[in-house]
């Protein structure tokens, strides 16, 4: 707990709440005088709900239509209740996620007010939301498993950068995508050994291993797609994986074109946040591996092998974030451009914090920054006055609050970035 | 539970008294390791270098009929680039001579001119790679400098096209503080996160090298800013410079005497100075510090607004020579330079300078080889994340050439996990 | 299962740790292993653990030769540790670590969460060993962690518990239950290896005892057949007086007067509730209580390292109760701390360094913001003389020393400058026999010269041989100050153990 004794006593929750509270009355003052009193009275708010197009779903659903000012006033008086109820009694347990309702009317409001007397495809913006989350969600579940057993991975940026690198290459050289997958995921739980060699047998620094991985990514793809790829165009051709709707769930309204008609990258990431989820809390492996990473003396003490689960665990999260790299070439954008995961890797890890260290906690933050991303290009297309600038600044600022313990401290493996010595 | 998962067990305390293992000193000793990694790196950089050459390869393809061609060809190719690479930097000994003996001062110039372009790369080097090695040695990683430089640049090009009326020496000292207090506000914003909060620097920094990066975006975005008869983003540039120190044709500027006199002034800070002696202490242990009636809190802030500063100064420099205008990636990567930077120089001002020449002469020589030879810049990114390798990890090192291990090697630095 | 162990030896860079030791352990016996910090106990076990290859010798157990490559082996066979620093993951429940590392799963690893839990309450049963299997083990008190790793032994069939130091950190009377547990065991047909320094415990729960000093057997003997007298002297290798050589104390006025004073620990808990007391000049007040009752707290509370939340504190009348660690070391206030590898040196420093961490601004060491070297070189190679430690040089980093002589830095670095009041604590936990005497004499030596001397220690021994008076700490709370003379070992037993006062001082 030398963090702890560093930083000068935290006061007591106590205080916390009651910043909360305010922070919540502050919210619901926003909403009031920014978009209540901003729209002006009479004028409607139109959502649509449907797929843009041809409608595949079972059924249409009308397009939600709300009246802009009153909808801002209703949201703000919920969210003053909520203020009230904060300050008087708390929430006790259940604080984090009134935060998260808190949050959640904010934006609700800022869009009803934002598409004031247009219309807004809800849907096309949930998509995109999940789209943009996808791999920095994969980003995220790299750091779980490797700081699950106690190795900070930061090197995630450099696995994702080099995954899209080889994704493209291999695709397109071999004319499959799944060759080309195969291929990112390979180089990613390549580069995780790397990370776990580098910080397990010669103990190195896990952030400046990480940040060797990062610098050097970097400049191996700079270099290779300067040499290779510039000559060679075809190299860097490799198509992308069309989505496919999943019988009978793809009609459902809302969620069936938003979660069931995707491309395979999707479908592997539900897959991989639900396992992942699963083993680490409910099985042998799962409490093995969170064993290395609290006490790993302890752990050796009843034969488990520390060194060798911080080796599968580095590796495996440098496979996960590989197929996170491949889904840049892959899965989005079909060709490879020279630093093109722009920091998603850093913000992965971000989500991973944000996520509390938890598969499912890491992919609904890996949606929020993905929701923020997804917001300012909407927000240019509504011609909303606010500098996109600052809205592609919110993650990053998110990031820093919860660093900082603004919403809840979160328990880090205890042995998070201290190298084993068995003897 | 503070129980220390690394230490030795208890009982194994008592080396009593023995002598302690002290073989002699050699003055080469602390050099080995980082001789033999930038020798390495380069190594493994021909190596790329080579098979990502399609001819190399075809030719590798017929290795068997023609081992020696093939061989011959691979040669070539490295020692082009790497004989382009050395020119590049240092310029040819040949042409020097021609000049002196000619007595031709253009001769000279022109023969200089390389080793001016390695001084002029080296500078804001010097800068950033001190930003990060003060940290260290307050056991706090800063990866920041890429924000720190850029917002060093928003507030140092802001000062520099506003304020035309001053003389010019006035002028440019204004720049440069105005750099480095720049650079200082956003080193000092991880510092007082970790201090208040415990917020890890790892994270914030990094985080708010992206904040930077959209701040600069939008200061370009309006008038103020922008340079009004341009339409990509690009600020009104600043209207004084550091003098040249060999004539105009050269480039090396001031800049150089500067950096070397701050490194100067860190060593001596660092080495010298009760403040200095607070940073180590903190870095080493913190929980001790304290005890002993330091606040590792205020040293938090103070290195970090130091190292902020630091890397504010390499803006400065830029704006004051090279590089007058704010523009997007104004930086360009000069903040994770310095990591390699204050590891290779083992955060020893001295050293950062040293290993600043050498990162300042691969650079300057990468873009004469990169027009010689068609071998992109980026093989200098290549090596120089494999230099931090085999710094970091000296074992990694000795393993391949077979030396025993002394002491005093490796680095002191491990980090705890983000304390969120 | 019998073990037996021949010729065992193994040496750590400059130390041998183990020489050539033999041991029996019958089964069904309950064998003490006694020696004195650093005789080389927990190696020895820690090599039959697998944790450690031996350079030397082997391992046999019922006459069948066996070598462990980690614990894993050594548990397959039938032994079981519990750690002196308990191995257990404060986050897990009790269940989760009891299970760790032999879980029953069902597909997929799937664990099976209600049959562990339905052999972690039969075991616990069979034993009385009471633990809650769905608890945090973060939120247990340290006597029933312990039982946690005991359970842990047996859910893994361990005919062979190892017990390291298994008493360090409990009362008298939860140390009375361990040894009905012990028995128990024994009768249930398993061996108990008990690690120890501690004679008296020794001579009440043991069958055999064997006495390691500096790495080597130095005898093999049974309980009827010794006394504390001549174990100490085995233990020691010569004749050690128990008690430290002191005249009467002479208390002047109050240096230290603490009121009221409330303190949270990490976790937002009043662990000092409301403690008032004082510590006159010349006189030496021990807290005595079980580790972990607030007394680390407290110190760091009055050494201005932790913030106080009520209450005041008073240093020769002013008031101190919101200075910071600098304020209070200036006023005069020396602080040797009890985790001296943590809060008393910076062992990558040189012992130079070290011997000024906390005046390293002051003349004459340095002059202004300029450190001025020489005169720290010199004052080091003077106090390094006049307190004895042993190095070759003062110029090396303070790791290269043995823990005794690090304690003398620290001891000598906050006795170096004018003090008037000394809070020490745990002032010679780990230490060595010749180190720990040192000591003493120099805590004696101050309160002789007028200093006001604040000691906390868990180890009752040492309470009663350097107080003039004891506070007895339990739950945050002083419940008892007794002058020197109403301080039995049984007493203050009974009253670290929360038995109130007059109930304690009755029996």
């Amino acid at each position: 707990m030398s963090a702890a004794a560093v930083t000068v006593g935290r006061p007591v929750s106590i205080t916390r709440a009651r910043i909360l509270g305010i922070f919540f009355l502050l919210m619901a003052v926003a909403i009031a005088l920014l978009f209540g009193l901003g729209a002006s009275g009479g004028i409607q708010t139109r959502f649509g709900l449907n797929q843009t197009g041809t409608g595949t779903t079972a059924w249409r659903i009308p397009d939600l239509v709300v009246p802009s000012r009153a909808t801002a006033f209703l949201l703000a008086a919920v969210c003053a209740f909520l203020a009230g109820a904060q300050l008087t009694r708390g929430f006790g347990k259940r604080t984090n996620l009134i935060l998260g309702v808190v949050v959640f009317l904010f934006i609700f409001a800022f869009l009803t007010w934002a598409a004031r007397d247009r219309s807004l495809n809800l849907l096309g913006m949930l998509e995109s939301t999940l789209l943009r989350s996808v791999p920095i969600t994969f980003g995220a579940l790299s750091g779980v498993l490797c700081e699950r057993t106690a190795v900070i991975n930061i090197g995630i940026e450099g696995m994702l950068l080099s995954a899209a690198f080889t994704g493209s290459i291999v695709g397109s050289a071999t004319g499959s995508l799944w060759m080309g997958l195969l291929g990112g995921a390979l180089i990613g739980g390549l580069l995780g050994w790397v990370l776990a060699v580098l910080s397990i047998r010669y103990r190195v620094d896990q952030i400046i291993g990480g940040t060797v991985i990062n610098i050097f990514a970097l400049g191996i793809t700079g270099f290779l797609s300067a040499r290779v790829l510039e000559r060679y165009q075809s190299l860097n051709n490799p198509g992308r994986f069309e989505p496919f709707a999943i019988p009978g769930l793809s009609k459902i309204p809302i969620v069936g074109p938003v979660l069931f008609d995707e491309n395979v990258f999707i479908y592997l990431l539900f897959l991989i946040v639900v396992a992942s989820y699963l083993g680490l809390f409910y099985t042998r492996w799962g409490l093995r591996v969170r064993s290395v990473g609290e006490h790993p003396r302890a752990a050796d003490t009843v034969g488990i092998r520390v060194l060798f689960t911080r080796y599968r665990n580095v590796i495996l999260g440098g496979v996960v974030a590989g197929i996170g790299g491949a889904y840049f070439t892959l899965g989005s954008v079909g060709r490879f451009d020279e630093n093109m995961t722009a920091g998603r890797g850093f913000i992965g890890l971000a989500a991973m914090i944000f996520g509390r260290y938890n598969p499912v906690g890491a992919f609904l933050a890996a949606l929020v920054f993905g929701f923020a991303d997804s917001l300012q290009t909407k927000l240019s297309i509504l011609q909303v006055p606010i500098p996109s600038e600052f809205l592609l600044m919110a993650p990053y600022l998110v990031t820093i609050f919860v660093v900082a313990g603004a919403v809840r401290k979160t328990h880090i493996p205890a042995a998070d970035g201290q190298p084993y010595i068995k003897e | 539970m503070s129980e220390q998962v690394v230490s030795p067990p208890r009982e194994q305390a008592p080396p009593e008294p023995e002598e302690p293992p002290q073989e002699k000193a050699r003055w080469w000793d602390p050099l080995v390791v980082p001789v033999l990694a930038v020798v390495t790196a380069l190594a493994i950089g021909a190596l790329v270098i080579v098979f990502s050459d399609t001819e190399i390869l075809k030719s590798w393809a017929g290795f068997f009929r023609h081992p020696l061609d093939t061989l011959r060809v691979s040669w070539d190719v490295v020692a082009n680039s790497y004989r382009a690479l050395f020119t590049g930097a240092f310029g040819s000994p040949a042409q020097l001579w021609q000049g002196i003996s000619s007595g031709s001062w253009h001769e000279i110039q022109s023969a200089l001119s390389p080793l001016s372009e390695t001084v002029v790369t080296a500078t804001p080097l010097i800068f950033a790679g001190l930003s990060v090695a003060v940290g260290f040695k307050a056991g706090l990683f800063n990866i920041g400098g890429e924000g720190q430089i850029t917002v060093g640049a928003i507030v140092g090009s802001a000062a520099g096209f506003t304020m035309t009326g001053l003389p010019g020496p006035i002028h440019v000292l204004v720049v440069v503080l105005a750099g480095f207090v720049g650079g200082a506000i956003w080193g000092a914003i991880p510092g007082l996160l970790k201090a208040k909060t415990g917020a890890h620097e790892v994270i914030t920094t990094i985080m708010l090298n992206y904040i930077s990066y959209r701040l600069a975006d939008y200061c370009l975005s309006t008038t103020f800013f922008r340079r009004p008869d341009r339409t990509d983003p690009i600020s009104k540039p600043v209207v004084s410079a550091f003098p040249h120190l060999l004539g105009s044709d050269l480039r090396v500027h001031i800049g150089i005497l500067v950096a070397l006199a701050v490194a100067a002034g860190v060593a001596y800070l660092v080495n010298r100075t009760t403040v200095g002696f607070e940073f180590r202490a903190v870095g080493f242990n913190s929980d001790a510090s304290r005890a002993a009636g330091i606040n590792p809190t205020r040293i938090f802030v103070l290195v970090m607004t130091l190292a902020g500063g630091l890397s504010g100064l390499a803006a400065s420099n830029q704006l004051l020579s090279v590089s007058p205008s704010l523009t997007p990636g104004f930086s360009s990567g000069f903040g994770f330079d310095a990591i390699a930077l204050a590891l290779l120089g083992r955060s020893n001002a001295w050293g950062v300078v040293a290993a600043a020449f050498l990162f300042g002469a691969l650079r300057a020589g990468s873009r004469s080889m990169q027009a010689a030879t068609a071998t992109p810049v980026d093989i200098v990114v290549v090596i120089q994340a494999l230099v931090i390798v085999f710094i970091a990890a000296p074992s990694l090192v000795r393993a391949i050439y077979r030396i025993k291990a002394r002491r005093a090697e490796g680095l002191e630095i491990v980090m705890k996990g983000f304390g969120a | 299962m019998r073990l037996e162990l021949k010729g065992i030896t193994k040496r750590f860079p400059g130390v041998i740790a183990n020489d050539r030791v033999d041991l029996v352990v019958e089964s069904g016996e309950i064998h003490a292993l006694l020696g004195e910090n650093g005789a080389g106990k927990t190696t020895l076990m820690n090599v039959l653990y697998g944790l450690y290859h031996a350079d030397e010798g082997e391992i046999l157990i019922d006459e069948r030769l066996v070598t462990f490559d980690g614990p894993g082996d050594a548990i397959a066979a039938g032994l079981g540790m519990v750690h002196q620093h308990f191995m257990l993951v404060p986050v897990f429940t009790v269940t989760e670590n009891i299970i760790l590392g032999v879980e029953p799963t069902g597909p997929f690893g799937w664990i099976d969460r209600r049959g562990a839990r339905t052999r972690v309450e039969e075991l616990s049963a069979r034993y009385g060993l009471e633990v809650p299997p769905d608890a945090m083990v973060e939120e247990l008190p340290v006597g029933v962690q312990q039982r946690v790793e005991i359970l842990k032994a047996l859910y893994r069939q361990a005919e062979v518990l190892i017990l390291d130091e298994p008493t360090a950190v409990l009362t008298p009377q939860e140390t009375e239950e361990l040894f009905a547990v012990m028995r128990s065991l024994k009768d249930g047909g398993k061996s108990v290896i008990f690690i120890t320094h501690k004679l008296k415990e020794v001579l009440a729960v043991a069958d055999t005892i064997t006495v390691l000093r500096g790495g080597k057997v130095v005898g093999t003997t049974r309980p009827e057949e010794a006394d504390e007298d001549e174990l100490a002297a085995m233990m020691v290798g010569r004749a050690v007086s128990l008690t430290v050589e002191k005249g009467p104390a002479k208390p002047g006025d109050p240096v230290l007067q603490v009121g009221d004073l409330v303190v949270m620990d990490d976790r937002g808990h009043r662990a000092v509730d409301g403690v008032s007391f004082d510590v006159r000049a010349g006189e030496i007040v021990c807290v005595a209580g079980v580790q972990g009752n607030g007394q680390t707290e407290l110190v760091e509370a009055l050494t201005g390292l932790r913030p106080k939340v009520e209450g005041r504190v008073a240093l020769n009348g002013r008031d101190i109760t919101h200075a910071s660690p600098n304020d209070v070391l200036d006023a005069g206030v020396a602080h040797v701390p009890e985790d001296r590898q943590r809060d008393g040196l910076i062992d990558k420093f040189s012992i130079a360094d070290n011997l000024v961490l906390d005046t390293y601004d002051q003349p004459p060491f340095a002059n202004g913001i300029v450190r001025n070297r020489e005169a720290v070189l010199d004052a080091a190679q003077d106090r390094v003389r006049a307190f004895d430690i042993r190095t070759p040089s003062v110029g090396i980093p303070a790791s290269t020393l043995s823990g005794g002589n690090q304690q003398k830095v620290v001891v000598a670095r906050e006795l170096s400058r004018p003090i008037s009041l000394l809070i020490a604590s745990q002032p010679t936990r780990g230490l060595d026999v010749g180190s720990i005497e040192y000591i003493h004499e120099q805590i004696v030596k101050q309160r002789d010269e007028g200093i006001a001397v604040l000691i906390v220690s868990s180890e009752l021994d040492e309470v009663l041989a350097l107080a003039d008076r004891v506070a007895v700490m339990y739950r945050g709370r002083v419940v008892a100050v007794l002058a020197r003379e109403q301080a039995t070992r049984e007493g203050l037993g009974l009253l670290m153990a929360g038995v109130s006062p007059e109930e304690a001082m009755s029996a």
